[in-house]
């Protein structure tokens, strides 16, 4: 089948219905917004959500915050065209939650109130403390976002057949809209039920396909996977390792580069931290986590069966010629399996991916600005909570604008080094501030500020300095590069990921800023760590 | 609302915290948590580490089949997943048996003395 023939497929028919899925799940959704409303009085309501989330509930939440439009559409088509490569990139996702669950989760709940800030500032000098993990959160949340937003651009132009750049402007714009409203409107708790309604849609979405494309192979994984075999170019090399990272050593540095970004990113990404205030223990914050790694788990589970499924039943060569490329694998394997209405349920699932994460990301960025910075820095906590809770709100709405102009501008751009830069990022500058703040009774203001700004520069520069900016060769087929800038080199880093030097650089400033300075408060670690693992003094759960 | 800072009446006394850091009991906790945490997230991070190095540079060991087309780097990537879930077991296990008792202990009692 052509390509051609395989664009008009995709979108004949099916806009209508894609767009009337997802508008009903935007209806859904607001109604239960508003709903949630009518309880967000207080600043812990508006942040944490009263700390009223069962476990169970948060840790559904946290699989629709951290399954984004990146590892649905990315991971199934990365498997779909480079088979187990690709299947390697999703374990490293998963092995994370480790590092969240073992060390981080249950002592960010006993020891923190509404950001990351609130642990890293706990036993230091606020301000210094506070702006350099208002400025580490921001920066991630930011690269996150902007991934997101420009990967709703590119979603529309696959599934409603928006093709022009004025019809995809304008559906980041509305993307950006409706998150304005549900983080406005239902603070942490409307944002969390998107998160919620949007992981069930997704598991649920994914669990049905794996299941049809299993029986149409007799239930056995090992026939899908001959199929796919069959169905690629790669042939066996499929199922191997070395499609995507094995071309050269660099490649294969390069890999081990983002596999250690992305295991230790994760427990470091504040979106996913601030999360773990919304429940009332720390053992619920527990619970949340075992939650999240099953149905996370089992969704890359499920993944893998879905890529070497579109292998199968839908071919690279469709999968390459549809708009979207990879991101297309699973959409077009929605429609090959169930046709119009099935593909419609996909597509309005990965839409409301794009706007549950988004959500989070905002409420989580706008919170590190009116609690840490403006209260905290400039005001020096002399505000009350409902002043602060304005200024977040007012926070949340600039945030969105920035994000759908950025989303706008950045919409041709690779969201897959986006949203790569924003786990480096989280994995140099947050991780190893985080487990030196809760397990290194020496470290101290220095140790905080260097170890922060240390790994967060360090990442930003290796990155603006790395081929993935600029330097790649130009495709003679495309006459372009596949680096973000065309025309220019002033790479000297040679690899896309900067992990493997700005991780252990984070740890190394870490280390030398406390070692350099004096300053111990053993009173303020005796109350962290006391508070950190028994949860004595905790923040408590809101009752209404 | 009042301010954010606010203590509830009846909070923890910088001292109590300092003491309670002190006791045997707590201390207990700590070796209970960090012997369980930290060589726990030596051994996963080590396993993860030796399944990617095995994928990066030992490729043609990873495409043996093992049975149909099954081969060994996706055995060992499905055992990552396996691993994880056995790990996530043990520590809740070892949380409700060995740590939660000990840590609402010197927790009700801290709140009771405030």
């Amino acid at each position: 089948m052509s390509a051609i023939l395989t664009q008009d497929s995709v979108t004949a028919g099916s806009p209508a219905v894609n767009m009337a899925i997802f508008g009903l799940f935007v209806a859904v959704t607001l109604v239960i917004v508003i709903r949630a409303s009518r309880y967000t009085k207080t600043a812990t309501d508006y942040y944490a959500a009263g700390r009223a989330f069962t476990g169970r509930q948060n840790g559904i939440a946290i699989a629709g915050d951290y399954l984004s439009a990146a590892s649905f559409l990315g991971i199934t088509g990365a498997i779909a065209l480079v088979g187990y490569d690709g299947f390697l990139y999703s374990i490293g996702f998963l092995v994370a939650w480790l590092v969240a669950l073992l060390l981080v989760a249950e002592l960010l709940r006993n020891t923190g109130k509404f950001t990351m800030a609130d642990v890293l500032s706990f036993r230091m000098r606020q301000r210094p403390v506070r702006t350099a993990a208002a400025i580490a959160t921001l920066a991630v949340s930011f690269f996150y976002l902007l991934a997101q937003m420009a990967g709703a651009g590119g979603l529309v132009a696959l599934l409603l057949g928006v093709r022009s750049s004025l019809g995809q402007s304008i559906t980041i714009a509305v993307v950006g809209v409706l998150m304005i409203t549900y983080v406005l409107v239902g603070g942490m708790k409307g944002t969390t039920w998107v998160q919620i309604i949007k992981a069930v849609l997704l598991i649920s979405g994914a669990a049905l396909m794996t299941i049809w494309v299993l029986s149409i192979y007799g239930l056995s994984l090992s026939e899908v996977l001959g199929a796919a075999v069959d169905n690629s170019p790669a042939g066996e090399a499929l199922l191997e390792p070395g499609l995507q990272y094995g071309q050269s050593t660099l490649s294969k540095i390069d890999f081990i580069s983002l596999a250690m970004a992305l295991v230790l990113g994760t427990a470091g990404l504040p979106h996913v931290l601030m999360r773990f205030y919304t429940v009332p223990t720390s053992k619920e914050a527990r619970r949340s986590v075992v939650w999240a790694i099953t149905l996370i788990g089992l969704f890359y589970l499920f993944s893998l069966v879905l890529g070497f499924g579109a292998a199968a039943l839908v071919g690279p060569e469709r999968i390459l010629g549809a708009p979207g490329k990879g991101n297309s694998a699973a959409p077009l394997l929605a429609y090959e399996l169930g046709g119009t209405l099935l593909l419609g349920f996909i597509s309005a699932v990965a839409f409301a991916t794009i706007l549950a994460v988004v959500a989070g990301l905002t409420i989580t960025a706008s919170a590190s600005f009116a609690h840490d910075i403006y209260n905290n820095v400039i005001k020096r906590g002399g505000v009350d909570a409902d002043a602060e809770v304005r200024v977040a709100r007012v926070t949340a709405v600039v945030i969105g604008v920035v994000s759908i102009v950025g989303g706008i501008l950045a919409k041709d751009q690779n969201i897959a080094f986006l949203v790569a830069l924003a786990f480096a990022v989280a994995a140099s500058a947050n991780l190893p501030t985080i487990l030196y703040t809760l397990f290194w009774r020496r470290f101290n203001t220095r140790g905080t500020v260097w170890s922060i700004y240390g790994g967060l520069i360090s990442a930003v520069v290796l990155i603006v300095f790395s081929p993935v900016v600029s330097g790649k060769p130009v495709n003679p087929d495309t006459g372009r590069s596949a680096s973000m800038l065309q025309g220019v080199d002033f790479s000297w880093f040679p690899l896309d990921n900067p992990g493997l030097i700005s991780i252990p650089l984070g740890f190394f400033f870490g280390w030398l800023g406390t070692v350099t300075s004096r300053e111990l408060d053993t009173s303020k670690w005796a109350q962290l760590e006391v508070r950190s693992l028994t949860g004595a003094g905790a923040e408590k759960e809101v009752v209404h | 609302m009042s301010t954010l800072d606010e203590r509830p009446p009846g909070s923890i006394s910088a001292a109590a915290y300092e003491r309670a850091q002190q006791s045997a009991e707590f201390q207990d906790l700590r070796k209970r948590y960090r012997g369980f945490s930290f060589p726990m997230t030596v051994a996963f991070l080590s396993w993860y580490a030796v399944f990617v190095a095995l994928s990066v540079f030992a490729p043609d060991f990873m495409a043996t089949p093992v049975f149909g087309n099954i081969n060994v780097g996706l055995l060992i990537g499905l055992g990552q997943f396996v691993s994880t879930a056995l790990i996530t077991w043990l520590y809740v296990r070892h949380s409700n048996r060995r740590l939660d008792p000990l840590a609402a202990e010197i927790r009700e009692r801290m709140e009771a003395e405030a």
